[in-house]
């Protein structure tokens, strides 16, 4: 499977998409499929802080509890409230109306820390075996 | 590191979950699907028009000889003797204390007795059975692994399977069975189930079951039939207020806190934790199983801490998010008596903030 390729991704199968100092964040398609329906997201306060792949909610399906990390560091400014009353949108379009938040980045530099499309490809790849 | 390698089995359906392209977790010693599609999918085709399962993980004993009743009715707490034959019933087996060895479903048929135990409990169960059958003239035989079972299970389960049984399912009363045949294969059929809907468990030789899966699956996919995992399963039973061993049941949790004294028989002249039960019930000061309604959208999860205003009175046992109740979250908690009201207004404690709930009365659905 092809990963959008606007996009910078972590190990834990976050997406970051980089818009000046604004990032948004979101789950990616295989994380949504791995998780199965999703029934619950808890999102981080506006005006949190986190660090750079700290914790900045949880994401539930029917049977398990996960954790969401950010990809990168910095304030919270926006949170997808869509998700609060419709965490399904996450399954039907996790690229897309199933975004979670949008941070300020604290730190332009600790994208290097991230996949590119391709290598997030192979992380996936290589995870489905 | 050491790596403790475990051999996990297979059931006779394990290609056929494959090939339907199930997510498989090991479960019970098995290897298992948890979903095929989606959980919630299954779950709707199950409450709307009919689900197909295998069971086949879960433990079957076949008993025999004169003394079952007898012997079985000193370690359970419901009455055995007093099954007709082609009747099924629920029991449970007790430890000396009155805890829960197992809960398991005993089918009395012409000549022979089969028992249903759970999948995680079949190697304890099987110590426990064939090392207190001792003297009595009770014949013991493990078909764990080796037998199939199917489950059809929802409101159009016996539209689908009836076409192809040689027995008048629709005058199988539910908690009866049949010996038929089921697509031309030695079968016994029990209008039994889990899920809280009406069904059928189909018990074949695992030589047979992937034919009976596949016929049934494609005779009936069209008017809605699914393939149904353990993750539906169990949304399915905790909806429909039955208990999971482990979670509602346990070593340490007994029948009266379940929830479950209608199939405690004290009127039995003898039977293993009879004593203990009795002594719980007298003092009556026992945590028990209340059901949980979350008023908000956190779901509440097994081990979460349960509050009676600040006291801590108990914990989940058993959460999720319910699609039959309204998608709301419900529970299963096992909580001191005054949590256990119906009505009584609790909080669970989830990620450190306590979340507002309501006692409520189980089961949380029920068929109409």
């Amino acid at each position: 499977m092809a990963q959008p390729e606007n996009l910078l991704y972590s190990k834990e199968h976050e997406w970051v998409q980089i818009d000046g100092d604004i990032a948004t964040v979101g789950i990616t398609e295989y994380a949504q499929s791995s998780l199965g329906d999703i029934v619950y997201v808890e999102l981080p306060k506006i005006g949190a802080h986190v660090a750079q792949f700290g914790n900045a909610g949880v994401v539930e399906s029917v049977k398990a509890v996960s954790d969401l990390f950010t990809p990168v560091g910095g304030e919270i400014i926006e949170v997808n409230a869509e998700l609060d009353g419709n965490p399904a949108l996450v399954n039907r379009e996790p690229f897309a109306g199933g975004w979670m938040f949008k941070i300020r980045l604290s730190d332009a530099s600790e994208t290097a820390g991230l996949l590119s499309p391709s290598a997030y490809e192979q992380l996936v790849a290589e995870e489905a075996h | 590191m050491t790596v403790v390698s475990v051999p996990v089995k297979r059931t006779a359906l394990y290609d056929e979950h494959r090939a339907l392209g199930a997510r498989l977790i090991p479960f019970g010693g098995f290897e298992m699907p948890v979903q095929y599609s989606s959980i919630l999918k299954e779950h709707e085709a199950v409450r709307r028009r009919a689900g197909l399962f295998d069971l086949s993980h879960m433990g079957q004993f076949v008993l025999e000889g004169e003394g079952v009743a007898e012997w079985a009715d000193r370690l359970t707490v419901n009455n055995v003797a007093t099954i007709k034959p082609m009747q099924a019933r629920y029991n449970i087996f007790t430890n000396a204390g009155g805890g829960a060895r197992d809960d398991v479903i005993f089918y009395r048929l012409e000549n022979r007795w089969l028992l249903v135990v759970n999948a995680s409990n079949a190697d304890k169960m099987w110590k426990h059975l064939s090392g207190s059958a001792g003297d009595s003239a009770v014949n013991l035989t493990n078909l764990h692994g080796r037998c199939a079972l199917i489950a059809i299970q929802g409101p159009q389960a016996l539209a689908m399977l009836a076409p192809h049984a040689d027995a008048n399912l629709s005058a199988l009363k539910y908690y009866f069975c049949a010996e038929a045949s089921v697509y031309g294969r030695a079968a016994v059929i029990a209008r039994t189930g889990y899920t809280g809907e009406d069904g059928f468990e189909i018990f074949v030789d695992g030589e047979h079951a992937a034919e009976i899966w596949r016929a049934l699956l494609a005779d009936n996919r069209v008017a809605g039939l699914e393939p149904c995992g353990l993750g539906s399963r169990d949304v399915l039973r905790l909806e429909a207020g039955m208990p999971l061993y482990g979670h509602e049941l346990a070593e340490d949790i007994t029948p009266l806190q379940a929830g479950l004294g209608w199939a405690v028989k004290f009127g039995k002249p003898e039977f293993l934790g009879k004593e203990a039960l009795l002594a719980q019930q007298e003092a009556d000061d026992f945590r028990r199983v209340a059901g949980i309604v979350m008023a908000g959208r956190a779901p509440a999860r097994e081990g979460y801490r349960v509050f009676l205003g600040d006291r801590d009175v108990g914990e989940v046992r058993s959460g999720s998010m319910a699609p039959s109740v309204g998608n709301r979250n419900v529970a299963t908690a096992l909580v001191e008596p005054e949590a256990a009201v119906v009505g009584t207004p609790v909080a669970v404690e989830i990620r450190g903030t306590k979340h507002a709930a309501a006692v409520v009365a189980l089961p949380f659905y029920k068929r109409s």
